[in-house]
Formats: structure tokens, C-alpha cells, sequence
């Protein structure tokens, strides 16, 4: 099987517009929470979300930076998005410019977990009060997960694989996955791989926490509500944004000199097989899945020195997470660390996978992990794990775990290591 | 300038994110502004909500160009 290394980050989150600045907040500790701006959320029991900042805030997005005017005004936002950090992306790994030969050999995998879903909200209503006749000739293909895809093919010219995962909130995950398959298959050389989201809308908000899945008990205080593995914790953030990285087979990546972050060693698919919202309760689809993926990297777990975990400050999928994790890692529990970055930027739901991707692959380069944020009394169960609270922490970080897992019983584990 | 190509100039430039010299009563919407056939559509239902006219499907067919579009709406005024 042909290597597949990446050589090429880009990211839309609630700290950043880009990948260095997103990380630099991350480090810094600092939280993205904040009350909901999208919509008058007074009458709901969730009032506070991870958005991404607009333009004139210290860290805001321009999407006039990336995005056509006439694209941006079509499509929704996690479309803009997705295209804005395929740039940063392509930019970074220095192939804005590949011939038609390269292009015929590079593609896209670029999903969403929920996609447009403020745009359906919205023409739904154009519909209901103005009638079909006053329906965008736009909504569906400016709704569709597949459409950063499109799109991003579209602007650089790529003609290889064009895919998009639809796997709630394990989409990131699989994505990355998924693309480094098609580049070791030798269906591709070069994938653009990630995920996306934007679904802080009224029906979004709503939708969530009917399900009783958000934290509702920290409105007052939106930056401490986001607390992985805290006794007090009660629900996710959502969140906002896209990760997109750049993947390449290594012989080429290392013909053209291009800079290398990381090799993508082990990738691990598991069904929990069990109910559409809550985890299994022995946590088997979880431990499956990074089984697979530690078999597949051909690593030790001692050679395992961070996880970011899926972490989403749930009551129960923290504790399931933590407890398949111990039952792995067992004896090298001690020498790694496991923290949540949802803790400072809340849940990116389809883009969550691919942007902790990029923090484990960050944490290779620097040699330092992100810290889970609000961790003030861990639960019993976090006894012996390392989960870096508050700060970040300089340490050896040799190889890397990112977990994912979604709705419907999905999981998705992801092993990197330096090169 | 009538105060109908005003408005329809302004649409225009908002939805196909064109600068505004290049709206010329001449300018052909695929040809020279940029858009596809389902901008065209975007452009007639904008026509229709700002000038409460209807355009049905066969008008809206024949319309190609800036001139095209401020004829037909000055002519259901």
C-alpha cells in the first residue's frame, strides 16, 4: 500500500479565521463560547454556541477573502466555510498551481454532518409565506453536503475522486480516513479531506436540545459551559466552522520537497450497533474502533502519546469514551495524555473529526497538547488519565489518536505519527 | 437614466456581485455579467418582488440582456 502523508492544514473555527491563529488561541486557553448572535435565542433553553466571529472582531472570518460574492450569496455558510479552509489548505501545501496531469490525480472528500440546515429553515418559510414560485433556483445545490466538494473541485480544477461523507458528527473523521484510502489504493495522489458545519439556527438549536443533547445550565456563563469530563458538565456547544487537510502520497510529497506534517498511519470504522442517540453503554464501538486503527498504524500503544478525544461534554458519552480508553491503553495509560479541545471550541459536529485532526497533527509539530478547559473537579473516573486541564502542556508527542463519534452509533478513529 | 434601470441595475450588482460600470443596458447577463441560466431565474424572481410584476416562464426566456429586462418590466408598469 502506496504511504499517505499530509502536507497542507487549513481552518474555520470560533478562535480563528485560519489554522495558526486557531491553534495560538487554543494554546492561550481561550474559550470561543458566547451567547447566540445568529438569531434572537431568548426563548430557548440553549442560548449559547461557538461561532465563528465576523468580520471586525479580532479573530473574525472575511469570507470575501476566499468566496465569491455570488457563491457566498447561494450557498449556505458551511459551504463557505469548507471552501475558505480547502484554500488555506491548498495554499499551505504550495498546489494552487498543479497541472492538468496533477489535477487529473487530486480530489476532494469534504463532508458535513447536517449541511445546510439554515437554509433549509429559511426557504422552508419562503415557501410557506410566498409560495413554491418564490423558491432560490439555488436552495438545493446550495444546501447539498457534496457541494464543498463541488465547489472546491470547481475553483482548483481537481478531477479525481470527488466524495463526501455524511456520518454526523464522526464525518470529519471518516473523511480524513476515507481520502487516505483512496490515495493508498492509488485512486488518487493528492485529497483534499475534511468536514464542515453550520447549523447555529433556530431549528438547529431547537433540534439539539430537544434531544437533550446541550448544555443548558450555563447560559449566564456561555465560556465555562463546554467542560469535558467535569463533574458539573451537561451537554455539548455547538460549534461552527471547517478543517480541511491536505493529503499526498509520501513519494511524491517527498519528490517536491514539500513540507510534511505527518504521515497518516492507522484508520479504525466501528458500528456500535446499539440506539441512534446514546453511545453503547459498555463503550465497545469506541474501543473497536481505535483497535483497528492501532492495528492498521502497526504502532504500540506505547508509542501513543496524545489523544484528542471526542470529549463533548455529554454526561454519559465522556465517561464511555474515557472508560474504552482506559480498558485499551491499560498499563500505558500513565505516560500519554487525552484532552478535549471542545472544551475552548465547542462541537463542530461534521467538522469536528478533521479539526482536532489538525490540532493532533499541530501537537506533533510542536511538541506541546491543548489543554481541556473548565476541568475543575473531574469525575472519579478520570483518576490515572491525564487529561491536561486548563493548560497546555509541553511534552513529547511521538504519535497521535483522534477519536470521532456520531449519531446513529458511528465511530472513527484516526492514528498520525511524525515522519 | 429611468428610475426602473436604477433599480434593476441595483439587483443586478447585488446578485451576480458585478461592479456596477459594467451593468450597461447592453450588457448580455451570460455573456457579460457572468451568469448561468439559474442566476437568470434569481434575477426575474428579484424583478418580480421589487416591481410586484409577474414574469411568466416564456417572457422570462427572452429576456438576455439589462435592456431586455427594464423593457419588459416598464412595459407592465
Amino acid at each position: 500500500m502506496r504511504r499517505v502523508v499530509v502536507t497542507g492544514l487549513g481552518m474555520i473555527s470560533p478562535l480563528g479565521a485560519d489554522v495558526e491563529t486557531t491553534w495560538k488561541n487554543i494554546l492561550a486557553s481561550k474559550s470561543g463560547a458566547a451567547q447566540i448572535t445568529r438569531f434572537d435565542a431568548t426563548d430557548y433553553k440553549c442560548r449559547i454556541a461557538c461561532e465563528v466571529k465576523p468580520v471586525g472582531h479580532e479573530y473574525g472570518f472575511d469570507a470575501s477573502l476566499e468566496v465569491d460574492h455570488k457563491i457566498q450569496r447561494q450557498v449556505d455558510p458551511f459551504i463557505v466555510f469548507g471552501i475558505a479552509a480547502a484554500s488555506e489548505a491548498l495554499r499551505d501545501a504550495g498546489l494552487t498551481d498543479m497541472t492538468e496531469e496533477e489535477r487529473l490525480r487530486a480530489g476532494c472528500s469534504i463532508g458535513s454532518g447536517i449541511g445546510g440546515l439554515p437554509g433549509i429553515e429559511s426557504e422552508s418559510l419562503v415557501l410557506a409565506n410566498k409560495g413554491p414560485g418564490r423558491v432560490s433556483p439555488h436552495f438545493v445545490h446550495g444546501r447539498l453536503i457534496n457541494l464543498i466538494s463541488g465547489q472546491v473541485s470547481i475553483k482548483y480544477g481537481l478531477m479525481g475522486p470527488n466524495h463526501a461523507v455524511v456520518t454526523a458528527c464522526s464525518t470529519g473523521a471518516h473523511s480524513i480516513g476515507d481520502a487516505a484510502r483512496m490515495i493508498a489504493m492509488d485512486d488518487a495522489d493528492v485529497m483534499l479531506a475534511g468536514g464542515a458545519e453550520s447549523a447555529i439556527c433556530p431549528i438547529g438549536i431547537a433540534g439539539f436540545a430537544q434531544a437533550r443533547a446541550l448544555s443548558t445550565g450555563f447560559n449566564d456563563t456561555p465560556e465555562k459551559a463546554s467542560r469535558p469530563y467535569d463533574v458539573n458538565r451537561d451537554g455539548f456547544v455547538m460549534g461552527e466552522g471547517a478543517g480541511v487537510v491536505v493529503l499526498e502520497e509520501y513519494e511524491r510529497a517527498k519528490a517536491r520537497g514539500a513540507k510534511i506534517y505527518a504521515e497518516v498511519v492507522g484508520y479504525g470504522l466501528s458500528g456500535d450497533a446499539y440506539h441512534v442517540t446514546a453511545p453503547h453503554p459498555e463503550g465497545s464501538g469506541a474501543y473497536r474502533s481505535m483497535e483497528m486503527a492501532l492495528k492498521k498504524s502497526g504502532l504500540s500503544l506505547a508509542d501513543i502519546d496524545y489523544v484528542n478525544a471526542h470529549g463533548t461534554s455529554t454526561p454519559l458519552g465522556d465517561e464511555l469514551e474515557l472508560g474504552a480508553v482506559k480498558r485499551l491503553f491499560g498499563g500505558h495509560l500513565a505516560t500519554m495524555s487525552m484532552s478535549s479541545t471542545k472544551s475552548a471550541i465547542g462541537h463542530l459536529l461534521g467538522g469536528a473529526g478533521a479539526v482536532e485532526s489538525i490540532f493532533c497533527i499541530l501537537a506533533l509539530r510542536d511538541q506541546i497538547v491543548p489543554p481541556t478547559l473548565n476541568l475543575d473537579e473531574p469525575s472519579e473516573s478520570c483518576l490515572g488519565v491525564d487529561l491536561v486541564p486548563h493548560v497546555a502542556k509541553q511534552r513529547k508527542v511521538r504519535a497521535v489518536l483522534n477519536n470521532s463519534f456520531g449519531f446513529g452509533g458511528t465511530n472513527a478513529s484516526l492514528i498520525m505519527k511524525a515522519i | 437614466m429611468s428610475e426602473t434601470a436604477d433599480r434593476v441595475k441595483k439587483i443586478v450588482v447585488e446578485h451576480l456581485g458585478v461592479e456596477a460600470e459594467k451593468v450597461t443596458e447592453d450588457a448580455s447577463f451570460i455573456d457579460d455579467l457572468g451568469a448561468d441560466s439559474l442566476d437568470i431565474v434569481e434575477l426575474v424572481m428579484a424583478f418580480e418582488e421589487e416591481f410586484s410584476v409577474e414574469i411568466p416562464d416564456d417572457a422570462a426566456e427572452k429576456i438576455a440582456t439589462v435592456k431586455d429586462a427594464i423593457d419588459y418590466i416598464d412595459s407592465k408598469l
